[in-house]
Parts: C-alpha cells; structure tokens; sequence
C-alpha cells in the first residue's frame, strides 16, 4: 500500500512521526512467519527518547539527535545544514564522490524505476517514505534552490522544497533507512545512484555537522583508531583471544593450529573483521587451520587496526574512511608482506580493495584481495581430502552486496559449495541481483531505541523470505539448515534476525561462515566442526 | 520570415551543440572519484561478465594484465542504445512507451540527417547522379520521418498520461516534466500536420536553410514545426533530458569503471591532485582548516596527541 506522503512533510514543524508501520502493512512472508502467532509486535519508543531526541520520521530513532532547545539553536543548525551542502558540491572538499553525485542530482527522470529494487522500500509495504527517490528528491530540490541558486524557474524545472529544522532532522533519520546495498543503482536506466545519496546525506550531517549514528563513529571508527578495533580489543587482548581460539582449534580438530603475528616478509597479512574474534572465534579458527595446512606463508598485524579489517568510514565519512584504509596499508607496508587478504567481511573487502584503490599510492598501494579465490585454489589443490557427506545438511549461500554486486566476487564460494556442500540451494534471485540482508551500512551494528524492530521487521524482511523460500522444503525443524553468509555484519544481521523470529528454536535455523563448511568436511579433522549450538 | 526560420534553425541546433559540449565539458572536468563500480561490468572476461564477475574472482589478480573486453562492452551499449535493455529488465511496465518515444526520437534524427544530406547535395551539387542519390535520401528521410513522428507522438502520450495517472509518480513530477512531453507533442505534432499537408515541405526548408535561399516559399506549419523542433533541441541540454549524455559518464566512469591504479600509473596521479586539496569541513574530528590537505587530514589520527599524528 502506498501511502500519501509529499515531500513537503518533511518540514513539518511538529515533531510527530510522519508514518506509523503496521504488520498488516508490511509484505507477507512466508511460513513460518505467516502465522499470526510468529509476527513479532513493535517495541514503541520511550517518552523519553520522544522527549529527548528528534524522532519524527518514523516509528523508530536511529541517530538520537538531541532536540535544539532554541529557535536560535535550530537556526544555527540549518545554517550549519546550509554549508555542509555547499560543501557537498565543491570539488575541494568532495573530489571522492562529486561526479556520481552531481550526475544523480541533475539527470534523475523520476520514472521510479529503482523503487522496484529495493528491499526497504517492498518490504515495507511500498511506504513512500521509504521510496529510494522520496530522499534523493528532497536533496535533489535543496541542491537546486539553495546550491544552484533557486529562483522561479528552477522551482518549475526542478520542485521546490522548504528548509527547516524538522526537515533536517528529519533528513538525518532518513539518511539511516537505506543499507546503501545500491541495488537500487545497478536498475536506474540513467545510472544514477540513490544509495550514493543516502551515503553523502551522512557525510554531510557527519562531516560538518558532527551528526552520525553513535554506534558506527564513537563505538565504531573513532574507536578503531584509538584503540586498534571497534570491538575495543588492544593488540595484548586480541593476541589473547587468538592464543585461546588457537589451542580451542587445536583441542577440537585435532590438527596444531598456531596463529603467527607480526611475521615480516610474509607473503600474506590476513586482517579478519575483529568481531568474528569475539562473536564467532571458530571462523577466525577455521581460517587458520586451512592456512596453515596449506602452508600458505601468512601472517596477523597487532599494528593498530592492522587486525581489524572493519572501515565503517566507507558507509558514512570519507576521512574517517581514509584514515583506516591508511592504517591497513602501513600495518602491511610495516611488515613487508606481498598482499593483504581480507577474511570475511563484506565492507571490508570492498573498502580497501575497491574504495581505496582510488586512495593509496605509491608504497601503501600494496595489493589487496579477497580470500575467496585463495579458499577456491586451496580446496580444489587437491592437497586435502574432503568428505561433502559430513555438510550433508541443507545449505543456502547469501550474497553480500560488498563483495558481489559491489565488487564481482561471485563464482569462487559458489564452486566451493557445489563441491562440499550436496545440499546447496540458491536463493531467489542471488548473486549480482541479490537482496541485502537488512544489515547493510551499519545497521547490523545498531541497535538502539527500538531500531532492532525496524532492522529486522523491514530492513531484513526481503532476505527473511528469501531465506524461508530457499528452505522450504526442509523448514520443519527435524532438518537442520545452514545458512551460509561469508561477512561478520551480515552474520550479525542473521543471528540477531533468526533470534527474533525464533527460528533456531522453532526450526532448526543456523547460520555461519564459509570456512566452517570447509573445515568441516576436511577428512583429517574430527568429525563435527560444526557443532550446531546456537551462538 | 525565410530567413528567421533560417536563423531559428541554426541558432537552435548551435546552441544545442554549444550546450552538449558545456555539459560534457563540466563532467569530464570533475576530479577523480573515489572507485565505485557496480557489477555486472560488461568489459569483463565474457564468461564472468555473464554472471557479472570481475577479476577479483582470481587469486592475485594484479600478476595478469588486466583485459578488457571491448566488444562485451560495445555489445551492451548497443543493447542498452538501441533497445533500452536496462528498462526492459528491470521496469517493462514502462519499457513501451519509453521505447516508443526514444526509439521515435532516433528514427528521426536518422530521417533528419538522411534528409539533410539529401537536401545538401540538392543545394550544392549538379548531375544526373547526384539528383538520383539525393532523391533516394530525400524519399528515405520523409518516410523515416513520417516513422519517426508517429513513434514520439505515440511515446510522449503514453508517457504523458502515466505521468498524470501514475501515483508513484505524484511526488517527482515537476511543472517542467509536464511541459518537456507536451513541448515535445507539439512540435512534433506541427512536424505531423506538416508532413500531412506536404510530405516534402520539410525538405525544401532544410534545402533552402543550406544557402540561406530567402527566395524559398515557407508555408507556416512546417515552418513552426521546424522552428519548434530546434528550440527544442536548443532546451533538452539545458535539463535532465540530457541524460543521453550522463550516461556516458554514469556507465564508464562510475558503473564500469574497474581500472586498476597501478604504482607510478596515471590514476595515481591524479590522486596525488586530489589529495592536494584543502576542504573545509567543520565538524571537529576532521580537523580541517582549510590550509591542511585531504593527505594530511587523511593520515591524521583523530584520537592521537597533536605531537603524536603522522603526517604524511
């Protein structure tokens, strides 16, 4: 159902929600999640979060915007407001995305097209709020009035917009309701790229205005950059983590894993996204046992964020962006190895192979590539013995847009799961036209207010169906699934997303990495890497 | 009133050039971007464009020259040029009338070059041949053109009404989408009854604006058609109808743009510039000032004592 929003109600000055979301409203999924008794209801937000922060987007708050207690104040923030959008059309301060963005602010035909891609905007019900051009618009007709100069005839050619608080307010929620997968991009006839929009909105709000969503700045880059990894682990404790994961390895497959740290001259740096050390320690362990027996010549950084691949920058700060992509090349410049690989993690990989290739020169351009084709050449070497009896279970394969659609990595998890896995099926439709899985662009990481109801009632409800279609004709719990997601954020999404469902109780719904798979089917480990817990 | 619809027409069709150029010119200007390609990439290995691979897929990718694949890449814009791929795939409720307009639009230009051509020889040049060979381009160019008028009336009406009906389309509708398809009905419309009342009326215009004749009769529907049509094309550069020309830039420097930045390479170089660039951004973890550089601020550590930042 469609519902009447215009775009003048973004200046609405009273502080209400412009839409309320309803189950009834939102797209059916299927079963299990059909029946009435499975559908989750929406945690309201607190009267004092209402009271406190700006929330008059939705029925959720993802940025916690303090309320300006002055007219002066909300004066003093649109004029802010004002200059970072300036700003975001002058070459100086926005050489990294000026062309995409001035190409999508001038040559969008409004055909609409895009909302057909997106999930958020399905999932929702077709909520115009939630439309990839209701935000673009509203940019799109701010750039127009007040960066091209405006007048009557610009107001004729290309829509006129009221500037306030609210709407800006407003903008930022927004900007934090799009996992920025730019599904809706790769459609857009012209190329224009609404994503992109979404992205600059954050950078505008975060790079002038110091507004972003607390959990990817404070908790996220700022503290990577402090403390070495958004987890907030130091060199001493990941090493620790490391040390037990490895003897925990060692106990449970019965083959002597020892991680080996700051080796100069390696051939390889591997930099896992930390948080699989914390959440998810057999993926970490996974990855050194296979390289191990490979006999790869590799290496961990305890550099600061040398061990942490995460770059939350890429979805919301270019500077913040840069300086971790510049900490990863000098951890790998530092020891000297001959390329980095990426373990899984979506962003990761598309940050500092793809992002930044237009970011490091000279001796921090060090190549940089995914595990993936390693993973490929090391199972199909013929150096291992494989038993695809042992993932005799049914497995599905989720796409994370950084690596897929965003940078063509496609193929290699596919013939490794072909080969050891009998029971993979594809979800519909996947590879480079698959569907975000809701935790896209920070959101895996947020869960504030009640904003875990959005992430997971809308943001992740297309890839939910995906998910219960892939599996359906095993969904009974009797069998136990696998759902293979090869990057800790959307590994993040799912555990969080299955919990709520309570589809691990209720069916026998697991989730996990690539390498896992692999392990476990290695005839030289013990039986049963995985062991079917739910974590 | 000869020489004005002269005058019209030339004026019209140079500020179109004029304006294309400006706009090719204000994109082709804009600093390198940061890499931000979307896949399938057509210039791919054609086993891998077809799933929409890249060369990420294979293990230490920058030890093999990087191929690229010119006729995949020709292939789809062929596809996309001429049949509008894109829309067919992902929006075929809006392909025919998008098709029928743009595919009218080309079939016109055809009938309006073939026609020039024709009406050129017919100005400048004698002989028994060349009066054959501009009769056949002349007969070309007036049934092409009957073709391609029929084609945009049809698309701009089409599109017209799913612009009026459409509620989707309520919110992003400005005064000037409305007004581009109804100018566009109405010259094309005048070009109409031109053809109908005189299918050569056109032509002889075209064959008198070549020597600037003021001595041609100019009857006043071909000539408001005419006239319409270059204001027309006058306009379109100076609106989002421009797209024919982002697209180029949409495609090849941003969708399709997987160029590697090779040590020592041009794209490094270029970096090197816009790292030289001193932004001004306000919010205090930047730290810009507008004296220091992007590099600078880059290889700051927001969180390091100021004796402790590295810079590079």
């Amino acid at each position: 159902m469609s519902h009447p929003i215009k775009l003048r109600a973004m200046a609405r000055p009273d502080s209400e929600p412009l839409i309320h979301l309803d189950n009834e409203n939102l797209m059916p999924l299927p079963a299990p999640l059909d029946k009435p008794e499975n559908i989750r209801p929406w945690t309201e937000l607190t009267g004092q979060a209402k009271g406190r922060y700006e929330c008059g987007l939705d029925d959720t708050c993802a940025v916690n915007i303090p309320k300006p207690k002055t007219r002066e104040e909300e004066d003093r923030l649109v004029a802010q407001f004002l200059r970072g959008l300036d700003k975001l059309f002058d070459k100086e301060n926005n050489w990294t995305f000026l062309q995409p963005l001035l190409l999508t602010m001038e040559h969008c035909t409004g055909c609409q097209t895009c909302a057909e891609s997106c999930h958020i905007f399905e999932a929702s019900g077709r909520n115009e709020l939630y439309r990839p051009t209701y935000r673009s618009e509203v940019l799109r007709r701010l750039y127009f009035k007040h960066v091209k100069g405006g007048g009557l005839l610009s107001a004729w050619q290309h829509g006129s917009i009221q500037l306030n608080w609210p709407l800006v307010a407003r903008l930022i929620e927004l900007s934090y309701r799009c996992n920025l997968c730019r599904r809706c991009a790769q459609s857009c006839p012209i190329g224009c790229d609404n994503g992109l929009v979404a992205h600059e909105l954050r950078k505008l709000f975060s790079q002038e205005m110091g507004i972003s969503a607390r959990e990817i700045h404070d908790s996220g880059s700022m503290l990577q950059l402090k403390a070495g990894s958004s987890t907030g682990m130091t060199a001493e404790i990941v090493k620790d983590n490391i040390s037990f994961i490895d003897e925990d390895i060692s106990e449970r497959t019965g083959i002597e894993v020892h991680t080996p740290w700051d080796v100069k001259g390696s051939d390889v740096l591997l930099i896992h996204n930390a948080g699989e050390i914390m959440a998810w320690p057999e993926n970490p362990g996974a990855f050194a046992l296979i390289l191990t027996m490979a006999g790869v010549n590799w290496t961990m950084s305890s550099e600061l964020a040398g061990y942490d691949s995460i770059n939350y920058g890429v979805w919301y700060d270019d500077a913040q962006f840069a300086r971790v992509a510049l900490k990863h090349a000098e951890a790998a410049k530092k020891l000297g190895v001959k390329r980095i690989v990426l373990g899984e993690c979506g962003h990761a990989h598309k940050a500092l192979t793809v992002v930044a290739d237009r970011l490091l020169t000279g001796e921090l351009n060090i190549p940089r590539e995914s595990y993936l084709p390693m993973l490929r050449e090391i199972v199909f070497s013929g150096r291992f013995k494989f038993d695809p009896a042992r993932n005799d279970f049914p497995v599905t394969l989720h796409d994370p847009c950084n690596m897929v659609r965003l940078m063509g990595i496609v193929e290699p998890q596919r013939e490794i799961l072909r080969a050891l896995a009998p029971r993979f099926r594809e979800m519909t439709p996947h590879g480079v036209d698959n569907y975000c899985c809701g935790g896209g662009s920070g959101f895996a990481i947020m869960s504030g207010n009640n904003f875990a109801d959005w992430r997971f009632q809308v943001a992740g409800r297309k890839k939910m169906e995906q998910i219960l279609n892939a599996f359906s004709d095993c969904i009974a719990p009797e069998t136990p699934k696998y759902l293979c997601a090869p990057c800790s954020n959307c590994k993040g999404q799912f555990r969080d997303m299955i919990e709520y469902y309570g589809l691990w109780e209720k069916n026998r719904l697991l989730y996990g990495g690539l390498v896992e798979l692999v392990v476990n089917a290695m005839t030289e480990v013990k039986p049963g890497f995985i062991d079917w817990e739910w974590r | 009133m000869t020489n004005a619809v002269y005058f019209a027409m030339y004026a019209g069709l140079a500020i179109f050039l004029l304006g294309c150029l400006l706009r090719i010119r204000e994109y082709a200007r804009l600093p390198l971007h940061l890499r931000w390609e979307l896949y399938p990439v057509a210039h791919e290995e054609p086993e891998r464009a077809r799933y929409g691979g890249s060369y990420f897929e294979t293990g230490q990718w920058w030890l093999s020259p990087q191929a690229v694949n010119h006729r995949g890449e020709f292939c789809a814009m062929f596809q996309e040029i001429a049949f509008l791929k894109g829309l067919w795939e992902y929006n075929r409720r809006l392909w025919p009338a998008s098709y029928l307009f743009h595919f009218g639009l080309y079939v016109s230009i055809a009938a309006a070059a073939l026609g020039g051509v024709g009406a050129a020889i017919r100005a400048y040049l004698s002989g028994v041949k060349f009066a054959q060979g501009a009769a056949w381009l002349l007969l070309a160019g007036k049934w092409l053109g009957a073709a391609g008028i029929a084609l945009v009336i049809a698309g701009a009406i089409l599109l017209l009404a799913r612009r009026l009906s459409d509620p989707a389309l309520k919110n992003y509708t400005k005064p000037a989408d409305l007004f581009n398809l109804v100018f566009f009905l109405v010259a094309f419309g005048f070009l109409a009854a031109a053809w109908l009342e005189n299918p050569s009326s056109v032509a002889a215009i075209v064959r008198g604006a070549w020597r600037f004749d003021g001595g041609v009769h100019v009857a006043a529907v071909p000539a408001i058609g005419v006239v319409l049509s270059c204001a027309l094309a006058a306009y379109i550069p100076f609106t989002h109808m421009a797209h024919f020309i982002a697209k180029y830039f949409t495609w090849h420097t941003v969708r399709w743009d997987d160029r590697r930045n090779e040590r020592g390479g041009a794209i490094e170089a270029k970096i090197a510039t816009a790292l030289n660039y001193r932004p001004t951004w306000s919010a205090a973890h930047i730290g810009a000032d507008g004296k220091r550089t992007w590099g600078e601020i880059a290889s700051t550590n927001p969180n390091a004592h100021p004796n402790e930042e590295t810079q590079k």
